[in-house]
């Protein structure tokens, strides 16, 4: 879907992105994590031409980017940035249709497509359509932001450190609202982040950047397992990495077969939680049990250590 | 006895401090200042009346009575409202006290003989004035209110000038002799300081843009600007004389179009030379005010450099750009008086003439205008600023 390659940025003698190569599969998520200038935000607005390269390319669906306008490439990629940046003389309904305006859609559609995008994000058309940004809280500024990014069904999302001025509740909520909604339209996301907790727990596949440079591109337990440069492991954490690999895997993926009197958890439970409720109540295995009733097998305390195992 | 001071005096805080010091100056004025002042004609110094020897006794105590009453008002009731209604009667029955004195003093059919307001009589104007406005201002009146506010009372103090009520003052005996001349030179007063608003507007804003995006062009240009901001308005008249003089002698057309060293487009080049500092200034404050992360969306989102300035820049810049227009305008009301020196017409015409001929009536009669349309402008800017501020803070938060 995307292709980077061989992607630098040099401002001056000083190069900011070193010739970065990597591809993101449709359909997925892929979060770009680092410190504060390790090159990270200047290599997503690369992708959308904010910051034209110095050298490499970028290949959306195998075409160039700088084959078109740039204008009119990023009317084709949503763009969502810390902050939000809804345009505060804007309604939240006229922000929502800023790029079905500027691609020209009919107003029919357009109306349509705020309604829609406003249910999708729980905020009440009768209440909100018609407010201004700031008079709404910062989690539904938030929503609005990203709302406002996905108006033109654009296959390829960009989001800047999204949920980096939000407080950990509404940051959670935030983060599951934005995997539902990947799920649902199928939109390639590519996320930045100096988080790693929110990189792990986004992420189909996460690129660690240092100084410019990509050290890793890879799927989240292979980071913790394979870190291929001290600097990754240092990221991941070692100290507590076994519980981040238990993290990364539900218990619906691994239930075994069989039953278990021990305390009853859902199949999207992480191994970390069941690993902790086991721990609280002193049990030794738990029953996976659906959100029908439906047992769906059990897990037992070292089959779940056996997983916090590279 | 102490129970009866208690009464007398009513607790300290809740005498209004404003109220006090309005009613002090209003007393001394009734006790000490002149109302009116006669002359046996237009130059020679008045000798001062007082109210009781203008006014039948009846008349005398009532407007002591009302003004009484308003200043019982301004010091003890805090209702805006109020205060509001007790400051415009005491200006009504002022108005009508000032006309019946002329009137009085005034025989038949007398053109020689002038009767003007004394100081008293503007004291206690400037001092109701000031309990008006601070009564409006506490208020808090939205923009249209303030409008119409401010229409309702020019236009009633139009209609009683109009009928004639105030024909025996000084200052419309003046109007009287200059009728003819009076409309053309407010507007063109109007026209010299709308015109280089104008001028300068079409130039600043671009200038501004460009001083924004380009920041090293900021402090050349906007020093530059106040560099002309620091010479005196009648300097720059003398030194804009020779270019423009040397302009109309070699070429035909600018001739043609008026351009002479002395008269109005010295004063036009002049006032749009001056207007260039704060709409340039304040046209780079705007637009650095403009929220960074929304100018980065409008961009990511796929608008070109044209559509960020128009849809996003420019409208989110334009309270403070209308400020600087603002301020544009009431200065150039103000400094359009001193064209007049050389020959540029306008209000400030009858106050030279006035200043020249010792005949202060005639200096009020230019300098009341420009001192209510400079007002007017004021008001009327302040609330299109206001109406047009979609980012007010002001706003509830929707949140249950």
């Amino acid at each position: 879907m995307i292709q980077i390659e061989g992607l630098s940025k040099q401002y001056g003698s000083t190069t900011v992105v070193d010739r970065v190569s990597f591809d993101i599969e449709r359909n997925s998520i892929a979060v770009i994590v680092g410190t504060s200038g390790s090159g990270k935000s200047t290599l997503l607005r690369m992708i959308n031409r904010l910051v034209e390269p110095t050298a490499g390319c970028v290949l959306l669906d195998g075409a160039d980017t700088r084959n078109e306008p740039a204008h009119l490439l990023r009317r084709r990629i949503g763009y969502a940035i810390q902050g939000n940046g809804l345009f505060p003389h804007r309604t939240v309904a006229e922000n929502i249709a800023t790029v079905p305006r500027l691609l020209g859609w009919p107003e029919a559609r357009i109306q349509a497509r705020i309604s829609e995008l406003m249910e999708i994000f729980q905020l009440d058309a009768a209440l909100y359509a018609d407010a201004f940004p700031h008079q709404l809280s910062g989690g539904q500024q938030q929503r609005v932001g990203v709302a406002r990014a996905l108006a033109a069904e654009p296959a390829v999302l960009l989001m800047d450190e999204p949920f980096g001025a939000l407080d950990p509740i509404i940051r959670a909520k935030a983060q599951e609202d934005l995997l539902a909604i990947q799920r649902r339209f199928g939109t390639t996301v590519v996320l930045v982040t100096h988080d790693m907790e929110e990189a792990f727990r986004l992420g189909h596949r996460v690129a660690v950047m240092s100084q410019g440079r990509l050290l890793q591109y890879d799927r989240p337990a292979a980071l913790l397992t394979h870190p291929t440069d001290p600097f990754v492991a240092r990221m991941t954490g070692v100290s507590d990495r076994a519980m981040k690999l238990l993290a990364l895997t539900t218990a619906g993926e691994v239930a075994l077969p069989g039953n278990s009197d021990g305390p009853r958890v859902a199949p999207s439970a992480t191994l970390r939680e069941v690993l902790s409720e086991l721990l609280w109540s002193g049990a030794t295995s738990a029953l996976v049990v659906g959100d029908d009733g439906e047992p769906r097998g059990q897990l037992t305390v070292a089959a779940i250590l056996a997983h916090g195992r590279p | 006895m102490e129970l009866r001071l208690a009464i007398a005096l009513p607790p300290r805080e809740r005498i209004d401090r404003l109220g006090l010091l309005l009613s002090a100056a209003g007393l001394a004025a009734l006790i000490w200042l002149p109302f009116v002042v006669f002359k046996s004609n237009r130059i020679v110094p008045g000798e001062p009346r007082e109210l009781q020897q203008v006014l039948p006794t009846w008349g005398a105590l009532g407007l002591q009575t009302v003004l009484l009453l308003t200043a019982v008002v301004a010091l003890f009731i805090s209702d805006a409202k109020r205060r509001l209604s007790a400051a415009l009667a005491g200006v009504i029955v002022l108005a009508l006290a000032v006309a019946a004195a002329a009137n009085a003093l005034t025989p038949a059919g007398d053109k020689v003989m002038r009767v003007a307001a004394g100081a008293g009589f503007w004291v206690l104007l400037i001092a109701l004035g000031l309990l008006a406005t601070d009564a409006i201002t506490r208020m808090r009146p939205g923009p249209l209110i303030r409008v119409l506010l401010l229409a309702a009372s020019v236009g009633i103090a139009w209609a009683a000038l109009a009928a004639g009520m105030f024909d025996n003052l000084s200052v419309m005996r003046e109007y009287a002799v200059n009728s003819g001349r009076f409309p053309l030179e407010l507007w063109r007063h109007v026209w010299l300081a709308g015109g280089s608003l104008l001028a300068a507007v079409v130039l600043a804003l671009p200038l501004g843009i460009l001083c924004h995006r380009v920041p090293r062009l900021r402090p050349p240009v906007l020093g530059t600007l106040n560099l002309i901001q620091t010479i005196p308005a009648i300097a720059l008249f003398g030194i804009l004389m020779a270019p423009l003089g040397a302009l109309a002698a070699n070429v035909p057309a600018a001739a043609a179009l008026g351009i002479r060293g002395i008269g109005a487009a010295p004063a036009v080049v002049a006032l749009f030379l001056y207007s260039l500092l704060p709409m340039v200034a304040n046209t780079v404050v705007g637009l650095r005010r403009v929220s960074q992360a929304a100018v980065e969306a409008a961009r990511g989102m796929g608008m070109t450099p044209g559509q960020v300035l128009s849809r996003v820049e420019l409208p989110l810049a334009l309270p403070v750009i209308l400020t600087g227009i603002r301020v544009v305008l009431v200065q150039n009301i103000g400094m359009v008086t001193i064209a007049a020196l050389i020959g540029g017409g306008g209000l400030g015409t009858f106050v030279f003439q006035g200043i020249g001929q010792t005949a202060i009536d005639l200096v009020l009669l230019g300098a009341i205008p420009i001192v209510v349309l400079a007002f007017s402008a004021s008001v009327l800017l302040d609330a299109l600023i206001e109406v047009l501020d979609r980012t007010p803070s002001m706003a509830p938060q929707l949140n249950p």
